[in-house]
């Protein structure tokens, strides 16, 4: 073993020598550093740009207009909405490249698009012809049915669905750079979406009181019992929040909804079908972004809510009427 | 000293943490009433589109002109910068008709580097403030400056070629990349510096 520590006391000898000669490199102004291209800081930092925003599930470039319209931080291309995915059935795919690229010719916000669980040959697609974020999703049909995408291997960020903070973790250590609490999509329904960020806030503040009594044991064997690594759990307890941008989504249809959301802690929302579901589509998409930004302002909540009327909501659909099969939130856990 | 953040939408929370590290108050403004009693302005990072039509949903373009003129300086980051520019031109799909507060005299060209996966980091020099690290997120790039407004520094870009990435004009600054991502705190005591004078 002695051999082994004085192995490792020479290797830190060295790197520490190769630091000071860096260090001497960068005074002299002899060290070139070039561009570092997609590189994790760009991908966090990318979706930090998200916050407070709302981001919508769009079919067209007619539509991706109306949402940059509106005020949204972000368009979601999809083939159908979760609404008819549903209605269709059959197995739902990402969506026509050609639609993706058109609307990434047609406005200037983030473009992002889905991809099924498992299938990195569709996420390469999309980081070929350059979407902005890539979203591994359970509304589309999983191919795998063990495991995720890796996502470090991408230069393109992904967003992943959670119900809970050990799936949320699960898929951070996968490389995820963002988190969307499931919800079930294309209800109208936000019960589950509250129930979901309920949950992973519960795990979190259990964790954070760990953290302040300085037992790490609960916190390691938390680690081990949920199957995630104990360094991500230990953050998450120091931050006390997920380490990364957390957007609710799942059946938010009114500007109340969203501001619901956000007042659980989520840090955005994502609409899908509840704004094209809508017969109000263009005042809908415009009162949720007011309601997502000024959440803590009864007032402008109010006013947003105005802005739309119950009678164009989209039809709701009650979790309870779904047969077990029908849940897209089970899908990748 | 308190300087305000403008928080409708993007990362207002990590120039807010940046500020309270460096031992200043930091406010967040979402309605004209905010801004009183403030030193300072920053209009963060995000989406410009968003905070420009939060902006003008909220009334709140003429109060921050007021500001600007009153000489509060006035510092904008990438979606902030755009906002803060007079000319605004998208690199797909050209001119743009989004609300500006168009306080600068500069000319901007949004999405310059290309899009998400084309967003890096480098290290930059800039007059006045030295050598500091940046965070490029879909930055825009400064291709022009007229007026009261001058070039800072610049970048050398393998696609973009030798573009502007910071302008100060008085006391108001454009930044085309995120100091509050890469951590930098020089650029904010040089902004510091000119709310001090």
């Amino acid at each position: 073993m002695v051999d082994a520590y004085i192995f490792l006391e020479r290797l830190r000898d060295l790197l520490y020598s190769l630091l000071e000669q860096r260090d001497r490199a960068r005074e002299s102004g002899l060290e070139v550093i070039p561009l570092r291209e997609a590189v994790p800081l760009v991908k966090y930092g990318f979706i930090s740009m998200f916050k407070g925003g709302v981001i919508m599930d769009v079919t067209s470039d007619k539509q991706a207009e109306i949402a940059e319209d509106a005020g949204a931080v972000g368009v979601m291309v999809l083939d159908k909405l979760p609404y008819d995915v549903r209605m269709a059935g059959g197995v739902a795919r990402t969506a026509d490249l050609r639609v993706i690229e058109s609307v990434m010719n047609t406005i200037t916000i983030p473009v992002s698009a889905k991809c099924r669980i498992g299938h990195s040959e569709e996420a390469r697609l999309l980081e070929e012809i350059g979407v902005d974020l890539i979203d591994e999703s359970e509304v589309l049909t999983p191919v795998d049915e063990k495991a995720h995408i890796d996502k470090w291997a991408f230069k393109t960020p992904f967003v992943n669905g959670a119900r809970n903070l050990p799936e949320a973790l699960r898929r951070i250590y996968e490389g995820a750079s963002m988190i969307r609490t499931k919800g079930e999509p294309g209800t109208g329904n936000v019960a589950e979406a509250v129930k979901h960020m309920k949950l992973v806030n519960r795990d979190i503040a259990m964790l954070r009181g760990h953290y302040l009594r300085g037992d790490y044991e609960a916190i390691w064997v938390y680690s081990k019992e949920n199957s995630v690594p104990y360094e991500l759990t230990l953050l998450t307890a120091r931050l006390g929040r997920l380490p990364v941008v957390n957007f609710a989504a799942g059946g938010i249809a009114t500007p109340a909804d969203a501001a619901l959301m956000m007042w659980l802690g989520a840090d955005g929302v994502f609409v899908g079908s509840g704004i094209f579901k809508s017969s109000d589509p263009e005042a809908r998409a415009r009162a949720i972004v007011l309601a997502t930004s000024f959440y803590d302002d009864p007032e402008a909540v109010v006013e947003a809510q105005k802005m739309v009327s119950e009678k164009q909501a989209m039809m709701g659909i009650d979790i309870r009427s779904l047969k077990p099969e029908q849940l897209m939130q089970v899908r990748g856990v | 000293m308190r300087v305000g953040v403008l928080a409708l939408q993007g990362d207002f929370l990590e120039h807010a943490e940046i500020l309270r590290e460096l031992g200043v108050e930091a406010v967040y403004v979402k309605k004209p009433g905010d801004l009183a009693g403030i030193d300072a302005l920053i209009i963060p990072g995000g989406e410009s589109t968003t905070i420009g039509n939060l902006i003008s949903a909220r009334n709140l373009g003429e109060p921050i002109a007021e500001l600007a003129r009153s000489g509060v300086p006035i510092m904008g980051t990438c979606a902030g910068a755009i906002l803060l520019a007079r000319k605004i031109v998208d690199r797909v799909v050209g001119e743009t008709k989004q609300y500006r507060l168009g306080l600068m005299d500069i000319g901007v060209v949004r999405n310059a580097f290309g899009r998400q996966r084309n967003s890096f980091t480098a290290r930059i020099s800039l007059e006045g403030v030295g050598e500091v690290s940046a965070a490029f997120i879909r930055a825009p790039a400064i291709v022009e400056a007229w007026g009261g407004a001058r070039i800072l520094g610049y970048i050398d870009h393998p696609v973009a070629g030798r573009v502007g990435v910071a302008a100060q004009q008085g006391s108001m600054l454009a930044l085309s990349f995120h100091p509050e991502i890469a951590g930098d705190r020089r650029i904010y005591s040089y902004f510091l510096d000119l709310a001090r004078r």
